[in-house]
């Protein structure tokens, strides 16, 4: 004891090009940006996989064969794998080769990474479905704990995944939701009967998702072998380490110069130096280790912002409209059976899109926009509203025709 | 004890035609607030200017030998229009071309100065930068240039004015510190007029919000039920880009029935722009007002759904900062200093009108989008204030004083 759980999660969206109002009725692409910017999805898969899944998936790789001890999970999201295969099918083959050592655990989520649970149950479902589909077609395993898009968790939540037949299901660690309790043991989500819920130790997984090149940091710069003398201080009172974070943090978020790969490269050794510690799959560690209390949940928490709600996707007017006006057409869309509208619709769902229609002010007072490849929210909105009257013309053309 | 600030400007509220005033007005104010003593020179007496804040001393009030300094001298005025204007005036015994006029109240500036008592000079953009040198030899005063707006952004592109580059030159160089009121200025200062970067301090202007109704519920709508109002204010000339807006106007019309474009404004191109629209086949959609200023122009910015500013060279533009206090989105050319300081607008190439006409679409049609525009840009305003202005040129005469 303790056992550090890591999970990674690998996600890019389909970003929707630049899409005037004098488009709609004349372009039914919406995905195919081929420029020279951050709406090129190509070109952004091309760039993340040499800069970070590539060689982060090397180091492991290197990692697993040296210390049989060594184990992680990761989450996909389905539009990532599918951008794999048509984009970069060498890193699609890294990850498989991850998979095969039978050290590395992969989650549950909805394939269209989405918050389809808030508007649309039905669909929601649909999508998980068809996320194991994909994972079991292309790594032949089949996941079974549950990761909502960006880690939202309520108690809502998990009784949803307890009926879906899942084992486990996880949430962000918040003070407010565990009080004088700590997050490094499992634990039960009220009103469900077997599931159980891993909580994210925020700090620890900060400390490597965001501060670990922050100058202005007291413990900058962050070592392999500090962090692993912070995991062996949970000895006695801690039994799991829930590392949750973005893979990107390797190589994308943290680049290369910052020391990230040496961090990680070295991080195993220092946490085995202390014979009590280990690592675990999410699986593993259901199995080993007793639920210890029950959590309560009402309201929904994610790992954004300091906020850790999800004001940053449904926080303005825009965001809200848009998602409405989403999931309005949904029966429309269903009934077309044009699998091209159908699947359309269903990467317009992607978190993403709302995320970049954020006017969010962040605590440090900069404007939401950092990770947006549009230059401003409304530019975002406009792209997305744009895109979706023109899925509307399509569908009541399709639908039109059956009468 | 006070810092006393001996400062040329050109035009001040009401009789101002453009923006320069409007900067001119919110600056002083703020600084006197801050307890700036300021003497205002200007090329005219104007009677009802509010000065009760500041002491504001014309030519013609002077000891000096002139007779009725009775200047033609108007800040948007190029030597073309000058000699129309003294054609216009046979009789009156003015300079015989613009620069003369400049010279003369150079001269004036420079006599003055030995008679007032201050502690800097402060010259606001080309026509009062002879003034504020003439001031400044006479005195050993140091001398702060605010420049407002360049030759290269009044030419459009078109060519410039050498003699008003040369003046402006002059003015950059001799100054002790060179305010610019954008970086998209300081660039323009830096590169076209060979100023050092570190004499160059950008101060944007500002808005106070208190200069603006927001309670007036009761306005009359004069909107027809359902249509919209899309505006564009300032001068109907080549920099202020209403040619570009004319064509938006005509792309948006070719999707959308129920929009009106007004144009608030007078200029040396209304003739060519309202020809322009007849041959788009737009008339009926385009309305011209003529030149509005006042509770006019508030009640303008408080009917229109979206303010749009296509300005082809804007060193900063107060416009659009107007429109949001009153409650109405902004789009705004990304060719502009305000676009450096107002995240919340929509921001578009001038030269791209079917972005343009794209983005105006969606401001009328999407109102979450423009609702989103205008709470959030409201909330920006304050923190784009005179007052943050006036503190930046404090900053400036204290370090140059010590």
């Amino acid at each position: 004891m303790p056992s550090v759980c890591f999970y990674f999660q690998v996600h890019q969206p389909y970003r929707i090009k630049k899409y005037s109002f004098f488009d709609i009725g004349n372009d039914s692409n919406y995905f195919n940006d081929a420029g020279e910017g951050d709406l090129n999805n190509q070109r952004i898969m091309e760039k993340v996989a040499q800069k970070s899944y590539l060689p982060t998936n090397k180091i492991l790789l290197e990692l697993l064969r040296k210390y049989p001890e060594f184990r992680f999970s990761f989450s996909f999201s389905g539009v990532v794998l599918e951008q794999m295969e048509n984009y970069s099918p060498e890193t699609l083959r890294s990850f498989q080769d991850l998979i095969k050592t039978g050290r590395v655990e992969i989650l549950s989520e909805t394939y269209h990474h989405s918050f389809a649970f808030l508007h649309s149950l039905k669909e929601f479902k649909e999508q998980v479905k068809a996320h194991r589909e994909k994972i079991k077609s292309l790594f032949s395993v089949e996941p079974r704990i549950f990761r909502c898009t960006e880690l939202a968790y309520s108690n809502d939540i998990a009784k949803i995944a307890e009926t879906m037949g899942l084992y486990g299901v996880m949430g962000e660690g918040l003070d407010r939701v565990l009080g004088w309790r700590s997050p490094n043991f499992l634990y039960k989500p009220k009103g469900t009967e077997k599931i159980k819920l891993f909580l994210k130790n925020y700090r620890l997984s900060d400390d490597i998702a965001f501060r670990f090149s922050a100058r202005q940091w007291k413990e900058h710069p962050l070592t392999a072998e500090k962090f692993g003398r912070w995991i062996s201080q949970f000895n006695g009172n801690g039994e799991i380490i829930n590392l949750f974070m973005d893979y990107e943090t390797f190589g994308e978020h943290q680049w290369e110069e910052t020391g990230i790969f040496n961090f990680l490269k070295h991080l195993p050794e220092e946490v085995l130096r202390n014979p009590d510690n280990d690592f675990l799959t999410l699986s593993e560690a259901m199995e080993r280790y007793q639920v210890r209390d029950e959590v309560d949940v009402p309201y929904l928490t994610s790992w954004a912002d300091s906020e850790r709600d999800l004001s940053a996707w449904i926080g303005n007017d825009m965001q809200r409209d848009a998602l409405l006006k989403l999931y309005e057409i949904e029966e429309d869309v269903l009934e077309t059976r044009d699998e091209n509208i159908i699947n359309s619709w269903r990467r317009l769902q992607t978190s993403d899109q709302f995320y970049y229609m954020s006017t969010k002010t962040l605590a440090d007072g900069e404007v939401h926009s950092y990770f947006s490849p549009y230059d401003s929210p409304y530019d975002a909105f406009i792209c997305f509203m744009n895109t979706l009257n023109d899925l509307k013309l399509r569908i009541n053309k399709q639908n039109a025709k059956k009468y | 004890m006070k810092t006393k600030v001996l400062m040329f400007g050109w035009e001040f509220p009401p009789h101002n035609s453009g923006g320069l005033g409007t900067a001119c007005q919110g600056l002083t104010k703020a600084l006197v607030a801050e307890k700036i003593e300021i003497t205002f020179v200007l090329p005219k007496k104007n009677k009802d200017i509010d000065d009760s804040f500041l002491r504001i001393i014309s030519p013609e009030t002077s000891y000096m030998n002139f007779h009725r300094f009775d200047s033609p001298l108007s800040p948007y005025l190029g030597s073309t229009e000058y000699f129309r204007a003294i054609s216009f005036s046979p009789g009156l015994v003015y300079g015989q071309s613009l620069f003369e006029e400049v010279l003369r109240y150079a001269i004036y500036g420079g006599n003055l100065a030995e008679r007032e008592t201050f502690d800097i000079i402060h010259a606001h953009d080309w026509l009062s930068f002879g003034a504020g040198i003439k001031a400044k030899e006479r005195t050993g005063k140091q001398l702060v240039v605010h420049v407002h707006a360049t030759e290269f952004d009044r030419g459009g592109g078109e060519g410039i004015d050498s003699r008003v580059y040369q003046i402006e030159k002059e003015g950059m160089e001799k100054a002790d510190k060179v305010i610019v009121v954008s970086a998209f200025t300081k660039n323009i200062v830096i590169e076209n007029y060979g100023i050092s970067p570190e004499k160059i301090v950008v101060v944007h202007n500002g808005i106070d919000c208190f200069d603006c109704d927001f309670t007036s519920k009761n306005i009359h709508k004069i909107k027809e039920k359902g249509n919209k109002i899309v505006l564009f204010t300032g001068r109907i000339t080549l920099q202020k880009g209403p040619d570009y807006f004319i064509r938006s106007a005509k792309e948006v019309l070719s999707c959308m029935d129920n929009v009106f474009f007004v144009l608030c404004g007078s200029g040396d191109m209304e003739q060519q722009i309202m020809e322009e629209t007849a041959k788009l086949g737009i008339s009926d959609r385009v309305l011209f007002t003529g030149f509005l200023r006042g509770e006019r122009l508030q009640e303008m910015y408080r009917l229109a759904d979206l303010f749009v500013m296509p300005s082809v060279s804007e060193p900063f533009g107060i416009t659009p900062l107007e429109a949001l206090a009153s409650g109405t989105p902004v789009l705004i050319s990304k060719q502009s200093g305000v676009s450096e300081v107002l995240y919340h607008a929509l921001k578009v190439d001038f030269w791209d009108t079917r972005e343009m006409a794209n983005k105006i679409i969606s401001a009328l049609q999407y109102s979450p989008l423009s609702q989103c525009l205008c709470q959030e840009g409201l909330k920006e305003l304050p923190k784009i204030s005179w007052k943050n202005a006036a503190r930046k040129c404090i900053n400036i005469y204290t370090s140059l004083l010590s």
